[in-house]
This record gives structure tokens, sequence and C-alpha cells, in this order.
């Protein structure tokens, strides 16, 4: 173990630059950002995942976020085990009609202010599972949504970019 | 009792069924067949209907047989098998949701799928019921001194699929866990049906997300096999090789996310480091980080360019530098092998009788591996080793994984160096009658079973993904009982198995 350790401090940091925040939902999250929310909040914020009905596909890229080439809580942004601490909701998948009960418990339990970020194309409009009996649609047929982020699943660096938008355009308040 | 070839030629054998033989069985043959799993002689492969019949999947290791066994059910019913083999209950259950076929005799009357919302009721029957099933749902019941409950989920504290966990504890130790799946339930069957193949197969990638290709590998083989046809030889190698890669990033992310879960964030820091270098060279190699539709029915969508071939060949070199100090470093912490060594044990009877693959099976003496036991192209060509262990406990598991990675990477290898030139897929051919299928994929959690009948005009009449899963998660209920309520996590980390597979 000592030698790994030691591995680990002298050799060069794994760590990307970061990646510019991403335009397009910089724009989408603008409106949704109401001034004492900035003030509160300043550049920190808790994210709770919430798959509500996803095939696994987002949740691996989401936890690719927080390995030492994305780093994620350098941004000031650390994944949370309860949506009483979030300030984030990251939805996956076309929301089930068996896990639509969870995810409006979810939301009512996270505490104002709060945003959504939906994840995934499964989750903007139900993506190829759209139709089915066992299928609501994509997120915002079930709660608000701030932010949504495309891809099957997106890549992590692209989801990096969203969350940047959301924490920039909190910060510019 | 006859093996299970013999014991087929009983029924009237379907015609249009390849490669394995389909039977279409008397009420006398399923009874005997109930029998022959029960005992132990035959193992259950997967059990799903259809709006007026029940089929079965077997195996007969003696025979080294596998077969499928349909019974009519004109009358909606059908002897349950899950009375006398308990593996067969979760897959009655829902084939009782999903189609309203009743198993005469099954002890569990509970939906399983179903939770009472979908507004309809046997969704994927000739007649849907427009009343759904009432939403209460019963847990077993508990008796006795000192005991408590912890009810876990459907939203688990970490990133992870949702499902439901109800513990019943008697101080720090767990004395019965009940799982409640069915969450995630898309209805990805009902979907498929009517489907042409390229929808279909875009639902089978994405029936479990780790295992996209895996699904995508077991569906083309099922719909090659259907019209009688074979992928070029360049498309099997390339296929086995993102199987393989597939097979590793997960081994990597499980292997770390165990330690992780005994508290040991190390090896978990450089595992995700190991992984996300394979899926970087899978995008660079394929264009898609987890190759997702990169399988299609009748070849690849991709090629590998000498590019890739460097890229893989730079990554192999890799983990084989700094895998080492990593299996080094777990086998040699005492604090950590405490955690891992005799938690969780899958007992042996138990796994003989619910037959489970990958490394649960084979971390509990189980040999069974589809690439060596059916030998697909191009896993017939290659030489390779299945690690088999027989403590069954989370320890067991881990080196299950272990060893698959360095028999992956040496698998890898032997495709690059034997990868042949030429076509990447092939024109499939229009069914001009009704055909069916069954094809079997050895994904990183184990044996993923298709079942498909193709109309004329290849649309999907009826397609079913069995996700190893379905007899894991019953031993994952087992293994945790004695167990204390902190290990929990590391014997399901041991298992992974998939929600999204399982509920469908």
């Amino acid at each position: 173990m000592r030698k790994l350790l030691f591995q680990s401090l002298v050799q060069m940091s794994l760590t990307e630059p970061a990646p510019p925040a991403d335009d397009a939902a910089l724009r989408e999250v603008g409106d949704a950002l109401a001034k004492a929310a900035r003030r509160r909040l300043g550049r920190s914020l808790s994210i709770r995942e919430v798959d509500a009905g996803s095939c696994n596909g987002c949740e691996l890229e989401i936890h690719a976020l927080g390995n030492a080439y994305y780093d994620l809580e350098r941004f000031g942004l650390r994944f949370v085990a309860s949506p009483r601490h979030a300030d984030v909701l990251m939805v996956t998948g076309p929301v089930t009609k068996n896990m639509r009960m969870a995810l409006e418990r979810t939301w009512n339990a996270t505490p104002n202010p709060k945003w959504v970020v939906a994840v995934g194309d499964c989750a903007r409009d139900g993506g190829c599972f759209a139709g089915s009996y066992a299928v609501v649609g994509g997120v915002s047929a079930v709660v608000p949504v701030d932010l949504h982020i495309p891809g099957c699943p997106p890549p992590p660096l692209e989801m990096l970019r969203g969350l940047l938008a959301l924490l920039e355009a909190i910060a510019k308040a | 009792m006859a093996g299970l070839t013999e014991f087929l030629r009983k029924g009237d054998i379907a015609s249009s069924h390849r490669p394995f033989p389909r039977t279409a069985a008397t009420v006398e043959m399923w009874n005997e067949t109930i029998a022959a799993l029960a005992s132990g002689q035959w193992q259950l492969l997967g059990l799903w209907g259809e709006p007026d019949r029940v089929h079965m999947a077997l195996r007969d290791e003696a025979d080294e047989a596998i077969a499928v066994m349909t019974l009519d059910c004109p009358s909606r019913r059908y002897p349950s098998v899950g009375l006398h083999h308990p593996p067969a209950l979760r897959l009655e259950r829902s084939v009782r949701d999903l189609f309203g076929l009743e198993p005469i005799g099954l002890p569990d009357q509970r939906g399983w799928l179903d939770h009472g919302n979908w507004d309809i009721r046997h969704p994927l029957a000739a007649r849907p019921d427009a009343t759904p099933i009432d939403k209460a749902y019963a847990f077993l019941p508990i008796e006795g001194d000192g005991l408590h409950q912890i009810p876990v989920g459907p939203v688990h504290a970490g990133i992870i699929e949702p499902g439901h966990f109800r513990f019943t504890a008697n101080g720090e130790t767990v004395v019965r866990l009940e799982q409640r799946l069915g969450y995630v339930h898309k209805g990805i069957e009902g979907l498929m049906a009517g489907a042409n193949l390229d929808a279909a197969g875009k639902l089978a990638a994405r029936t479990s997300g780790d295992s996209t290709v895996a699904y995508g590998f077991a569906f083309a083989r099922a719909v090659e096999a259907a019209l009688g046809v074979e992928a070029p030889p360049r498309a099997r190698h390339l296929r086995a090789l993102m199987a393989e890669l597939e097979r590793i990033a997960n081994h990597l992310g499980d292997f770390g996310a165990i330690c992780n879960d005994a508290s040991f964030a190390l090896i978990q820091a450089h595992c995700a480091v190991l992984r996300e270098k394979v899926l970087r060279t899978a995008h660079a190699s394929f264009g898609h980080r987890l190759m997702r539709d990169r399988i299609v029915p009748g070849g690849v969508t991709t090629d590998i360019g000498s590019d890739g071939i460097t890229a893989i060949r730079a990554l192999l070199a890799d983990i084989r530098a700094h895998f080492p100090d990593l299996v080094e470093l777990y086998d040699n912490t005492a604090s950590l092998q405490d955690r891992t060594v005799t938690t969780g044990t899958v007992k042996a009877h138990l796994v003989r009788q619910y037959a489970p693959g990958g490394y649960v099976g084979r971390a509990g003496g189980r040999a069974f591996d589809v690439r060596r036991n059916l030998a697909y192209a191009p896993y017939d060509k290659l030489d390779f080793d299945v690690p088999v262990l027989d403590t069954g406990d989370v320890n067991a598991r881990v080196w299950i994984r272990i060893r698959e990675i360095e028999q992956s990477l040496a698998m890898i290898a032997q495709l690059l160096d034997s990868l042949p030139q030429g076509a990447l897929r092939i024109d499939l051919p229009v069914a001009h009658e009704l055909c069916e299928s069954m094809a079997l994929v050895e994904g990183f959690r184990g044996d993923i079973l298709v079942w498909l009948r193709l109309d004329a005009g290849n649309r999907v009449a009826r397609c079913h993904l069995r996700d190893p899963s379905w007899f894991q998660w019953p031993l994952l209920e087992a293994a945790i009982e004695d167990n204390i309520v902190a290990d929990f996590p590391l014997c399901n980390k041991s298992f992974n198995c998939s929600y999204s597979g399982h509920d469908l």
C-alpha cells in the first residue's frame, strides 16, 4: 500500500481542466434562477440522484463524474444520500408508473430553492420507452425540470458542462 | 428418468425453432419436468409466457442439452413449477402479472412486477383487464421477540437503481431480507411486440445499461439463429472484443465498489481510473463509451481501425501493469479480508437449486459459462479458463472477478492477433414464415437468454429477455441471513444484480 500511495504522490494529477460551461444549458437554467437563491447557495450545490426508471446506463456515467479524471467535488458539487440535504435532483430514465410516487415524494422532500436536472434522452420524453403501458413519459411529466442533459447516456464531460452551467448561473447573481 | 433430449421426443418438436429444440408438452410431460427440476436432475434457465401458453427453458447438465418446453393453456391455467421448484416463483408471479395465466398451486398470490399502477391488468394478455390490481402489498409476516424492521428504498442512498429491501433484524443481525422489485418495469417486452428489428434491437440494448453489449449480442444471435444466418468472421471477432471490454469495465467497477463498501477507498479510486481508461478506449475504438448499438443483427455497425487496435493494446499493457498491485493490496489487507471472507455465503445446495450464472454461480462451485459450455463463435477458437471457487462468500465473488479480468485481457490479445479481414455485416434475409429461436450469451453478470419469434417480414412477434439476475436476487436474500446489517452493502455489491434487466 505504501508503494501505491507514494506513486500517487509523485505522479502527475490525472484530473483534467474544467470544460467550459455549456452555453445552451446556461440559457436554459438562467430563467430558472431566482436572485435570492443565488445569494444563499454561493458556488456549492448538493445533488441527489434519482433513477426513475433508467436502464442504469446514465447511472454508470454519473458515477464516473467522481473518478480522478472529472473529480466533480473540486467544483463544490457533491452527491448526498438524502433529498433533504439536496439542492439539485438529477433524475434519469423514462419515469415508470411504478416510480412515479417515489419521484414525487423525493421532490417534495427536497427543500426550496431546488432545481431538477433531467439526464439522458429517456428523461426528456421517455425515449424509446415512450408509449408503454408502464411508462409515464419524461421527467417533466411528473416534476418541473430546469435543465436537460441529452445523450444515451450523456458522457461525463457533457454532464459536467451542464452542471457547471447551472453553477455559473447561480453564482452570477 | 431419461435424458432431456430423449424426453423431448415424447412431445411435438417444433420445426421452426433453432438451434435448441422446442417441444409442445402434454400436462403429464410438464409435471414430469417439474419433478426433474425439483429433484435437481435438470436446471431451470427461464420461464415466460404468451397470451395462451407458457414456456420453460431447461438444461440437462449430464446430457449437456438445452431445450424449450411449451405448455398450451387454453383454460389460462397451468400446473405451478414454483410450488415444487422455488426458483420459478418470481417468474410465475410475473407471468401472471403480464398475461393473466394462473399457476395452479402457486403459494404466493401477490403481484411481482405489477404494483397496481399500470391502469390496466395483464397488459400482455390477448384482452387486458381494465381494472388494476390492488396497490397494497403484504410483506411476509414477522413473529418473535426483539425483532425490528428496516425498510430501504426504492430510492437508495447511493447512485444506484431503485428497489425495496425490507430487513428484519434482531439487534445487528439480519434474520430475514425480503426484496420487492419491479419499480423500473418499462414494459420492454410489450414494446417489442410488433416492432421491426431496428427498434427491437435498440430496446434490447437498453434492457440493462451495464450489459448493453451483451444484450445486443444476445438479441443479434437470436435473430440470426431464427433466420438461419451467421454474422461474418470479422464481426464475430469484434463482438467478442466489445463483450470482453464490457466485462473488464464492469468487473473493475465492482471490485472497486466492493472494497469501497468495506470503507477501503484506495482500491476504488484506482479501479475507477482503470475503468475510465477502458471506457475511453472503447470510445476511441468503437465510437461509444459503453459501445451501445454497435452490435446489430447481421453483424456490427462499427469497424476498428489501426488506431483503435493500438489503443486497445496500450490499454491491455496499462491494466497488466497496474492491476496486479491492486490485487496484491486486496489480498494483503487484513482489515479488508476481515470484511469479505466468510461474509454473505451462498450455500452449495442453493447454488445447485437456483443454478445462478456468472460470478454468483462460479464462486459457489457451479462451472457454467456459456462461452465455454455452448462455445459460440468466436469463443470456440479462444484459449481461456473458467475460474471456479467453492466457498460462495463475498471474497470468492471478488476473486472470480479478478480472475475473469485476467482471462478477458488474454482473450482480447488473442482476438486482436487473429482479427480476420472482411465484411462487417450481412444483409438479413426476410422470413417468409414464422420462425423461432433462442440464444444465450455470457454477459459480465452471467448468461443472458433471449427467446424470439419472428413473423414473416421480420417483425418481432414475441421476444423474451431473461436477465441472469432472476436466479441471483433470491440468493442474495439467503446470503445476508445471519450477517450484520452493516455488511449488506458489501453482500449486495458482490452480487451486483440488475434491477432494470430484471424488471424489464
